[in-house]
């Protein structure tokens, strides 16, 4: 017969009690922190929030790898895209003169941008790699406007968490933490390989997150919503990805 | 020395007095290397599953930086893909698994890297690596291959020593490499970690021959401990030894 000793008992239950209080405090102090991906929950959220949390922490201020001119993948790569549709067709039809981006949200100044507009910022391009989670990639030089610039512009509240980007099919849509919204790589692209970024790789306008993977980068963006939740949007799980069984947080 | 070893391992075999001696004598693995075994033996089963599935969304194989549709394959794989984007030469294309796959990768991963710490921190205390699985100054002779070939109830020969570390040193660290080296965003924080190897497409290679190495070995594994007496070996990594107790 197995005898369990009272020293036995009170130091485990002693140590089940720190652990728990400590797994407790643990995830009380990564919630504050930023550290909790918004699909935290079920059966996979052990791994999501260590692999967030971990690459948050380690890539806060890291640049995305460039390229020289010469490794731009040619031809660039289209993959596979949902038909487009009428509302789209209407607006390519005009050369994409009313194509227009709405921010709004937790902004001082909420605004509409054509593309003339969005273009009259200062211009930054980068040589990057796109990689599908599939596990194909390519090379391309992506020319646009830092979307910290028109965070700026429009005032973004500093308390402000997650900024949410939706394509013009409203069934894509997406979300970045300010860590990846503000940072100096993720770009509004209307250019390609200097010229303008082609329909089959998300012109007129597209996302761009090169530390993130391809399904992160949502072409034809029309909407940019400003939030310090993403409770709202969607069930509430961050974007599309989460709601069609793919993580939120796309940086492996 | 051998020929004690030998004399031991006679007195072994299931009889009253080897029954006697096994709950005596020190376990045949140590608890935290049980636990550790099959923790990792569940892991590798999710990541292999999970990276079959993720495999077969882009069954192309590339070197250097980029690889996609337009270039031409190192290798390809010759089964179907769970997208029409890939030409495969079969009419069908195969149910998107992708989602569930990836998150169970990457948990799989996590508990496989954690657990890992585990017992290398563990091996580091106990100098398990130096007592049980570095060869012995005596094996390090062409006579070990020659010899009769000494039972390992009580300890490894030469040549599982020599595997386990192959497995534990350098498969593992490099298949979990080569992951984190087709990771955009920890690219971004360590470069190194994908230019060592020439590029993204060179590292996922990479880490699909690792993979299968990983496979071919336990394939092995399973038969050599078929070939030693399958029940007597598994209980020894459940129970921690070869006999029942009494």
């Amino acid at each position: 017969m197995s005898h369990i000793s009272r020293r036995k008992l009170i130091t485990s239950g002693l140590a089940a009690a720190t652990g728990v209080t400590g797994l407790g405090a643990a995830a009380a102090i990564a919630q504050k922190e930023g550290l909790v991906p918004p699909d935290h929950g079920g059966l996979y959220g052990l791994g999501e929030t260590l692999t967030y949390a971990a690459q948050r922490l380690l890539t806060k201020h890291s640049l995305a790898r460039e390229f020289s001119r010469s490794q731009i993948s040619q031809p660039p790569l289209a993959n596979e895209m949902a038909p487009l549709k009428d509302s789209f067709k209407r607006l390519q039809a005009g050369g994409f003169a009313d194509w227009r981006l709405s921010v709004d949200g937790m902004v001082a100044r909420p605004a509409a941008f054509s593309l003339a507009e969005l273009k009259s910022y200062p211009s930054r391009s980068q040589i990057t790699q796109l990689a599908c989670e599939e596990g194909w990639s390519y090379i391309a030089e992506w020319i646009g406007v830092p979307l910290s610039s028109i965070l700026e512009a429009v005032g973004a509240h500093p308390k402000a968490r997650y900024l949410v980007y939706f394509s013009i099919d409203r069934e894509w849509w997406d979300s970045l933490d300010m860590a990846d919204a503000l940072h100096s790589q993720t770009f509004l692209t209307y250019g390609m390989n200097g010229g303008e970024l082609p329909v089959a790789n998300g012109g007129p306008l597209r996302m761009r997150v090169p530390r993130q993977l391809g399904y992160k980068n949502v072409k034809f963006i029309t909407q940019l919503t400003v939030t310090d939740s993403l409770k709202e949007f969607g069930k509430g799980l961050g974007s599309a990805s989460p709601e069609g069984g793919y993580a939120w947080y796309a940086g492996i | 020395m051998r020929y004690h070893s030998l004399v031991g391992d006679i007195a072994w075999v299931p009889s009253s007095t080897a029954a006697v001696r096994a709950t005596t004598s020190p376990a045949r693995h140590s608890a935290l290397v049980r636990v550790t075994h099959w923790i990792t033996t569940l892991c590798f089963f999710a990541l292999l599953i999970s990276g079959l599935e993720i495999l077969i969304s882009h069954p192309r194989f590339y070197w250097g930086e980029t690889g996609n549709i337009n270039m031409t394959p190192l290798f390809k794989i010759p089964i179907p893909s769970s997208r029409a984007l890939v030409p495969t030469g079969y009419l069908y294309v195969l149910p998107d698994q992708n989602g569930w796959s990836r998150y169970l990768h990457f948990q799989a991963a996590w508990i496989l890297v954690l657990t890992g710490t585990l017992y290398i921190l563990y091996s580091l205390f106990t100098a398990h690596l130096q007592n049980d699985l570095f060869p012995n100054k005596t094996d390090l002779s062409w006579r070990t291959f020659t010899r009769l070939p000494a039972s390992e109830t009580s300890s490894y020969n030469v040549l599982q020593r020599i595997t386990y570390l192959f497995v534990i040193l350098i498969l593992f660290p490099l298949v979990i490499w080569t992951g984190l080296a087709m990771s955009p965003a920890f690219v971004s924080a360590i470069p190194a970690t994908v230019t060592v190897f020439g590029g993204q497409q060179s590292a996922r290679t990479i880490h699909f021959f690792v993979t299968l190495a990983l496979l071919l070995f336990l394939l092995i594994h399973i038969v050599m401990i078929a070939l030693a007496g399958f029940w007597s070996r598994t209980r020894a990594m459940i129970t921690g030894r070869p006999q029942e107790r009494i």
